[in-house]
């Protein structure tokens, strides 16, 4: 903003016209039908407006009307990269109400598909973030190791995407028997690959300069726009809630929670690299010691929550995912709010972009790593 | 009739001429003549962009673990003709509030570019269109109208996408321009000629980028950075940034008009590539050592225009490498990389150069 | 001086790091037989095995006397979150009792609606249902994609109870 003036000024006798420029909903970088209402002076950003709303299903109001068994499917659809952990959010919310002992061993099988599932959506993001600065091989390559993920969770689960594999009291089958054999390979194999995400773009002198420096967020802007997740702990702020509330089976495994200093989009980007190594430690250190026993609690056939307010939160790929369930006694909610972790970054973007370029904002929404229909819903 | 000799084209060149002066006035004998090398030219564009187009696919391919266009004939060969046909018969859309002149002009301009730039490549020995005393210049100069066709282009579509992409593309040709430039300068201070085939005829006894060794290297480099970014290519491909701007400057174009920007797109590639080879690789020049005379010998029969069209693709190569490995600069990184780095290097490299010729230091 | 060094140094060092991502690419460049990754899907239908628990759409397996599980107790359409299931019942006399008797007349399944979450298949109580494996269901109408599961003339298996 200082920039745009200052170059207003030196320049009076040109006369310069700001222009807005609609980015979305269809557009490349958006990824997905996110509308940017951006207001430009040359190629400097003055203004940022986000649009949402082109893919709302009103998925709360849904969840009014579907049993407690329902609900849980339905937020596959929300942040489709974290399918697992908002999954489970549900369930624990559920759980926690009914006072529900989960076995260990779907705490434990819970985790490491939170893990895996955090690990896949930071592969995917890695790719396209490769791709939204112009490097369109790195895609391919994140979705390489992806698909790997993906063949472990369609083995035993039955889905790729939409895993929907939690239910109310634990999970909804057993380990296949694969399972382990998959998980050690993949951990071989990706332990072989993470570096060289380093040496493609990590490194790469290009991609610095792209990245450092661009998009500031400050540790108190961060906590007062309420941004959660690699994002927030990038600019400093601690709010892991596997570290902070553990839920399943996080009070046991040993992980560091990722903390930056910079803030900038290279911060938010090595975060989430780092979180991938840590993701891999907490895998390989649960994939040993899952213990036996049942994969689910007897549930009573219709699931009535007692009447009360519920809350649960948990730790998708893109931060703090909120499930606020207020309940009458009925066998579906009264109402029912998702905090989306999408949502509350978003809305930081006109706080970063703000005085930046337009390949800038390019880079910085990559790093926000926004899943449109999160924020949507 | 015409003995077609793969070593040496002139005679081949000369016996057309001689050909067609006996058999029609010398007026038009020399209409005849442009028109072969029209249609020639024309011919080998267009079979020279199908061939690049498949093949940046393929290696684009290979570098993303995919298979490529393997549907269309035998390894996907007819895909990049099928996609030609379909993007003739596309519908051609011109919106509303376009500046049609200029709009339709500006493909045109940037292939009559780079048709321009084609004209003095020495494809072998003897096939050269006109050799001129400044071939060298003459290929920069028209390769660098090609800008009018991007800054028309991106102004006439009526779209601010594509506008702030000419804007881009504007800057950027300007200033990688003068590298470009700059460091084919440098070895022109070892070839003591602007003429391409007396560059090449220099480079009998050895390419100069072995025999100008530092100094060439760099110069090398700097050439390869610079034409990568004069072609509008990945990591330079800011005028079409496909995740800022969409598709750029040729957001608003359609069907065959599009076409033409990519096919502008590939044949500066191409001259990109052949005028480093000429330079930097003695083009048709077959690779010789010293006194290794049944080595040489054995390198003399390959054909000249092997030589050359190896060498090009070599190079075409190397920038496609770029593309699929580098992220894309910002447009103030750009601007940065060439009056910070590659300008001052260039300086220094000239008179290093100049120094070495002085004093005779190379071999 | 130590400005000059740093610029060179800087040169260096930005041209290292390029380097070192081209070996990555031209790594997999060079080694693409091996690396490819990309299925060819249509051709390789024959070989293509899907994950056993795979859901690809739910079915109701016959035996060969054309008898199946289901009782028609619309568990499943309770179950589901989206009204993808209508169970069309009956009463039909009992040959034996002579008593009327509830039972399945047509199990509707809309394919185009089904979310896959295999919640019907937990409830069913007879296990009359189960997801298949087959996944090509691309059609031109989705009028096409509303299957009938229980086959024309089946009956409930004798062992079946309710
Ligand atoms: S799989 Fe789910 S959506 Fe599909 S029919 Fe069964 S319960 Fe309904
Ligand atoms: S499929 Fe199962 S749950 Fe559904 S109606 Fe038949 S028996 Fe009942």
């Amino acid at each position: 903003m200082e920039l745009v003036k200052q170059q207003r000024d030196t320049a009076s006798d040109l006369k310069t016209q700001e222009y807005f420029v609609n980015m979305g909903p269809q557009h490349p970088s958006t990824h997905g039908v996110l509308r940017l209402v951006l207001g430009l002076d040359g190629e400097i950003i003055t203004k940022v407006e986000p649009h949402i709303g082109y893919i709302h299903r009103s998925i709360e109001k849904m969840c009014e009307h579907d049993n407690y068994r329902q609900i849980v499917h339905l937020t596959d659809r929300m942040d489709y990269l974290s399918a697992h952990i908002n999954n489970e959010a549900v369930c624990l919310a559920v759980e926690n109400a009914l006072e529900i002992e989960v076995p260990e061993r779907a705490r434990v099988i819970r985790t490491i598909f939170a893990e895996l599932t955090r690990l896949a959506s930071h592969q995917l993001w890695w790719g396209v973030m490769g791709m939204d600065l112009g490097a369109l091989t790195a895609f391919l390559y994140g979705f390489r190791d992806r698909e790997m993920i993906n063949d472990i969770f369609e083995e035993t689960c039955g889905a790729r995407l939409t895993m929907n594999y939690n239910v109310p009291g634990g999970v909804m089958f057993d380990l296949h028997p694969n399972f382990h054999k998959r998980v050690k390979e993949f951990i071989a194999h990706f332990k072989t690959k993470l570096p060289e995400y380093d040496d493609l773009l990590s490194n790469n002198v290009i991609f610095r300069q792209r990245t450092e420096g661009v998009g500031i967020l400050s540790k108190e802007d961060a906590i007062s726009y309420g941004v959660t997740g690699p994002t927030a702990r990038a600019s400093g702020v601690s709010c892991d809630v596997r570290k902070l509330h553990p839920y399943s089976a996080y009070d046991r495994v040993d992980f560091k929670e990722i903390l930056m200093e910079e803030g900038d989009s290279f911060a938010r980007y090595k975060a989430r690299v780092l979180e991938m190594w840590e993701s891999l430690s907490i895998v390989e250190q649960l994939i040993d010691n899952i213990p036996e026993g049942d994969f689910q609690a007897p549930t009573k056939a219709v699931i009535k929550l007692p009447k009360g307010e519920y809350y649960q939160r948990v730790e998708t790929a893109r931060g703090e995912l909120g499930v606020y369930i207020v309940s009458d006694g009925g066998k579906s909610p009264y109402r029912l709010k998702f905090r989306s972790p999408g949502f509350s970054n978003l809305f930081v973007l006109e706080k970063l972009a703000v005085g930046s370029k337009i390949a800038d904002l390019v880079a910085i929404m990559s790093t926000i790593d926004i899943v449109v229909p999160d924020i949507d819903r | 009739m015409f003995a077609i000799n793969l070593y040496d084209f002139s005679g081949t060149v000369n016996s057309i001429h001689q050909w067609l002066n006996a058999r029609l006035t010398p007026g038009w004998a020399t209409a005849a003549e442009w028109a072969i090398i029209g249609i020639s030219l024309i011919l080998f564009v267009a079979i020279s962009v199908i061939i690049l187009v498949y093949v940046e696919r393929k290696v684009a391919a290979f570098f993303q673990l995919r298979i490529g266009p393997n549907r269309v004939g035998k390894w996907g060969l007819l895909q990049t003709i099928a996609d030609f046909l379909k993007l003739l018969m596309k519908e051609h859309i011109t919106s509303k509030n376009a500046d049609k002149f200029l709009f339709n002009l500006a493909p045109f301009i940037m292939v009559t570019a780079v048709f321009l730039g084609l004209g003095a490549i020495p494809f072998a020995k003897g096939l050269q269109i006109f050799d001129i005393n400044i071939g060298l210049f003459y290929i920069a100069a028209a390769s660098s109208v090609g800008v009018f066709g991007i800054l028309l282009g991106g102004w006439a579509g009526n779209n601010k996408y594509s506008l702030i992409g000419a804007l881009r593309s504007g800057a950027q040709v300007v200033s990688y321009e003068l590298s470009i430039m700059l460091s084919l300068l440098t070895m022109v201070v070892f070839t003591g000629s602007l003429q391409l085939s007396q560059i090449i005829a220099s480079q009998q006894d050895g390419w100069w980028i072995f025999k100008g060794h530092l100094p060439a290297w760099i110069a090398f480099i700097i050439f390869m950075i610079a034409g990568t970014a004069e072609t509008n290519r990945g990591p330079f491909d800011l005028a079409e940034a496909e995740s800022e701007l969409t598709a750029g400057f040729h957001t608003e174009y359609s069907g065959i008009k599009f076409a033409m920007f990519f096919l502008a797109e590939y044949v500066s590639l191409f001259i990109i590539a052949a005028v480093g080879a000429t330079v930097f690789f003695g083009g048709w020049m077959p690779f010789h050592i010293d006194d290794w005379a049944a080595f040489n010998r054995i390198m003399d029969y390959i054909p000249p225009i092997v030589w050359f069209f190896g060498k090009v693709a070599m190079l075409i190569g190397i920038i496609m490498w770029f593309k699929w490995t580098f992220p894309r600069l910002r447009i103030d990184q750009l601007l940065v990389l060439e009056w910070k780095y590659l300008l001052p290097l260039n300086l220094m490299n000239l008179i290093l150069v100049s120094f070495i010729v002085l004093m005779g230091w190379y071999f | 001086m130590n400005a000059i060094v740093r610029y060179f140094a800087g040169i260096f060092k930005g041209l290292k790091t390029l380097a070192t991502g081209m070996k990555v690419t031209g790594y997999y460049f060079s080694h693409a037989r091996k690396e490819i990754i990309t299925q060819q899907y249509p051709e390789n239908r024959d070989t293509l095995q899907m994950f056993e628990r795979f859901r690809g759409i739910v079915t109701m397996p016959h035996d060969e006397n054309n008898e199946h599980r289901c009782t028609g107790c619309s568990a499943c359409e309770v179950a589901c979150p989206n009204g993808s299931i209508e169970i069309l019942w009956q009463r039909l006399e009992d040959p034996e009792t002579g008593k009327k008797k509830k039972t399945i007349d047509k199990f509707v399944y809309h394919y185009s609606m089904c979310t896959l979450c295999n919640l019907c298949i937990l409830a069913c109580p007879t296990d009359a249902i189960k997801m298949d494996q087959t996944f090509e269901y691309a059609v031109y109408d989705r009028k096409e994609l509303t299957f009938i599961l229980n086959k024309p003339g089946s009956k409930v298996r004798a062992d079946v109870k309710e």
